[in-house]
C-alpha cells in the first residue's frame, strides 16, 4: 500500500513540479467563473424550472472543460516515462503492473478533482447570497459532484489507455481527445431517438454522457448511469494494463 | 546467480539474441562485452524482467523471470542503458521515492540514502533537482539507486557511456568496491574497460555468444602484434622479417633510416625474445620493441576466426 501511495504522490508531483499544472489549473478557474457568470446573468431576474447545477451542465462550459483538459491531465502519464526511460526503471522495481496503472489513474484523477474545487466554491457562494436553499440544493451539488467524480473516471482511463499507446505525448493528448470526443458526440444521437424504443435509440440514449449528467445535476442517482461509467472505466483500465503488460509477451 | 538457457529474442524478422547460454556464479564481476547492436542491452532487459524473451529460460537466484518477475525485482538493481532519471525530482527525493517503491522500511530508509548517496559521492548534490546535474553526477545517482535496496544482483548498462576519464575511473573504482558482496554484470563496449573491472567476461556478437570465460584466458587464444623498429635497408629488414617467420609481417620505412615492422599473426607465445636475439646477430640497433594491447576488434577478428575454423 505505501507503494502505491508513493507512486500516487510522484504522479501528483509531476503536476506540480513545473508550470503546466499551474496553467491548467488558471485556465480551468477561468473557464469555470466564466461559465458561472454567464449562467447567472442569463438567469438574473427570470424564473426558471431547473436547478442552477442542472443550467450549468446544459452550457458548453463543462463539456468545453471536460474534452479539453482531460487529454492534457493523463497525456503525460505513461507517455512521458517512456519516452525517458524511466519507464525501465520504475516496472523493473519491485511493483505490479496493475500497481502502475491504478496509480497513474488515481493520480489524473484527483488532479482532476482538484480543477473542480473553483466550481464548488462558486456555487457556495451563489447558495451564500441567494439564501434559498431550493436553488442550490446541497443534495443536488453532492450528486453533481459524483457526476463528475464518474465523468472523470472514464476520461481519466480512457486517457491513460491513450497515452499508454505511444512515446509521444502529443499523439497521446491528440488521440485521448478523438476518443472521448467521439463517445461525447455519439451521445449525440439520442436527440433523433426521441419516444422511439428501437435497441438503436435505447443504445443511444445510454451512452448520451449529456443525459447521464442532466440527471445527476437534477439530484438523481441513476444506476444505469453509475454502472455505464464504472463499467467503461474498468474496461480501459483493463486495455491499459493489457497494453502495459504487452512488453512481456512473447 | 544467473542462468541463462538458450536465449533467443525476435523482434518481428530481425533476430536480436540466438540462442544465447552462459551462467553467473555468486560473488562474481562478469563483463558483458560487444559491439553496439550485439544483444547487450536485449539480454540485460530480459534479465531484469523487463520485456521477455522468444524463447530460452532465464533464472535468476533460482527464480524464472518470466514466471516470477517480482521475486527477481526484489533482488535486483538495475541502471538501464543512458540512465533514465526524473530530471524534475531532487536526488534525494528520487532516492526517497525509489526506496518506497523498493520497499525500504522507514527508518532504515533515511540511513540507506545516506549511505549509498556517501558511496557514490552525491551526498554534496542531494538537493539540487537532477536535471541540472552534470552527466557524470547523474551517472552516480543512478548507481545510487541500483545500490539502495541492497540487491544481491546490480546490473549496469554502459555504466560509464559519456564520462570523461576521471568519472570512468570513479565509477570503475565503485564497481570493483561491489565485488564480493554482490553478483554484478556490467556492459560495455570498451575492452580496457571491462578489462579493468571484470573477472569474467561475456562475449556477444550479432546476437549470438561468442565466447565467455575469464578474460585473459580468452585473450591468449588471441593473435597478438608484435612491433619492432630496427635501423636496417627496407629490403633487408624484408627479408629478415620473413625469415623470421612470426605470421604475417608488414614493414614501413620510417624517417632516420629505421623501419617498422609489425607481425600481425605473432603465436600467443611470446616472440620477442627471439626478435631481439635476431636483431642484434646482424647487428641492426633495435628502438622500439613491444606486444601491442589487442582492441575489441582485434579480439572479435581472432574469436571469430577461430569459430569458423574449428567449424
Amino acid at each position: 500500500m505505501s507503494v502505491f501511495r508513493a507512486l500516487v504522490r510522484r504522479e501528483l508531483s509531476a503536476f506540480f513540479q513545473g508550470p503546466t499544472g499551474f496553467i491548467t489549473i488558471a485556465a480551468v478557474l477561468f473557464l469555470i467563473g466564466l461559465g458561472f457568470v454567464i449562467v447567472l446573468s442569463g438567469l438574473n431576474g427570470q424564473a426558471t424550472p431547473m436547478p442552477v447545477t442542472q443550467v450549468f451542465y446544459s452550457t458548453y462550459f463543462f463539456w468545453l472543460i471536460l474534452l479539453l483538459i482531460a487529454p492534457i491531465i493523463t497525456m503525460r502519464s505513461f507517455a512521458m516515462e517512456r519516452a525517458s526511460g524511466t519507464y525501465e526503471s520504475l516496472m523493473t522495481a519491485p511493483v505490479g503492473d496493475w500497481q502502475v496503472v491504478l496509480a497513474k489513474f488515481a493520480g489524473a484523477l484527483i488532479f482532476y478533482m482538484i480543477l473542480w474545487m473553483p466550481l464548488l466554491v462558486c456555487s457556495l457562494v451563489v447558495r451564500f447570497y441567494v439564501g434559498e436553499s431550493a436553488v442550490l440544493g446541497l443534495g443536488q451539488m453532492a450528486t453533481s459532484a459524483l457526476g463528475i467524480l464518474l465523468v472523470g473516471c472514464l476520461y481519466m482511463s480512457m486517457g491513460c489507455f491513450a497515452s499508454a499507446l505511444t512515446l509521444n505525448q502529443a499523439v497521446a493528448a491528440v488521440s485521448g481527445f478523438a476518443m472521448g470526443a467521439a463517445l461525447f458526440f455519439t451521445g449525440f444521437f439520442s436527440y433523433f431517438a426521441d419516444d422511439r424504443s428501437d435497441w438503436i435509440s435505447q443504445l443511444a440514449r445510454h451512452v448520451s454522457l449529456t443525459n447521464h449528467m442532466e440527471s445527476f445535476s437534477r439530484g438523481v442517482i441513476d444506476l444505469g448511469a453509475v454502472i455505464f461509467f464504472l463499467s467503461l472505466t474498468a474496461l480501459f483500465l483493463y486495455l491499459t494494463h493489457k497494453v502495459v503488460e504487452s512488453r512481456r509477451w512473447k | 546467480m544467473i542462468e541463462v538457457q538458450n536465449l533467443t529474442k525476435r523482434y518481428g524478422q530481425h533476430v536480436a539474441l540466438d540462442g544465447v547460454s552462459f551462467s553467473v556464479g555468486r560473488g562474481e564481476v562478469v563483463g558483458f562485452l560487444g559491439p553496439n547492436g550485439a544483444g547487450k542491452s536485449t539480454t540485460m532487459r530480459i534479465l531484469t524482467t523487463f520485456i521477455a524473451a522468444t524463447s530460452g529460460t532465464v533464472r535468476v537466484g533460482g527464480d524464472c523471470v518470466f514466471e516470477q518477475p517480482m521475486r527477481v525485482r526484489k533482488r535486483l538493481g538495475y541502471m538501464p542503458e543512458n540512465n533514465p532519471l526524473p530530471l524534475d525530482l531532487r536526488v534525494a527525493d528520487y532516492l526517497k521515492f525509489r526506496a518506497q517503491l523498493k520497499r525500504l522500511a522507514n527508518g532504515d530508509s533515511a540511513n540507506r540514502i545516506a549511505g549509498v548517496m556517501e558511496q557514490c559521492g552525491v551526498a554534496d548534490v542531494a538537493g539540487r533537482f537532477i536535471g541540472q546535474l552534470s552527466r557524470g553526477y547523474r551517472q552516480r545517482v543512478g548507481m545510487a539507486d541500483a545500490l539502495l535496496g541492497k540487491p544481491e544482483l546490480i546490473v549496469l548498462d554502459e555504466p560509464t557511456a559519456g564520462l570523461d576519464p576521471n568519472q570512468v575511473r570513479s565509477v570503475r573504482k565503485l564497481v570493483r568496491d561491489l565485488a564480493g558482496g554482490h553478483t554484478v554484470l556490467i556492459s560495455s563496449h570498451i575492452l580496457s574497460e571491462i578489462e579493468m573491472t571484470c573477472d569474467r567476461v561475456v562475449i556477444l556478437h550479432e546476437g549470438r555468444l561468442l565466447a565467455s570465460g575469464a578474460l585473459d584466458e580468452l585473450m591468449a587464444k588471441a593473435n597478438a602484434a608484435i612491433v619492432a623498429e630496427v635501423r636496417a635497408p627496407l629490403t633487408d629488414a624484408k627479408e629478415w622479417a620473413t625469415q623470421l617467420a612470426l605470421g604475417q609481417a608488414e614493414c614501413a620505412e620510417q624517417p632516420g633510416g629505421y623501419v617498422r615492422c609489425r607481425f600481425t599473426d605473432a603465436k600467443s607465445t611470446d616472440a620477442r625474445e627471439k626478435i631481439f636475439s635476431s636483431a642484434s646477430e646482424r647487428g641492426w640497433p633495435l628502438r622500439e620493441l613491444s606486444r601491442q594491447a589487442q582492441s575489441l576488434e582485434d579480439l572479435f577478428v581472432s574469436l571469430t576466426r577461430g569459430k569458423e575454423a574449428g567449424e
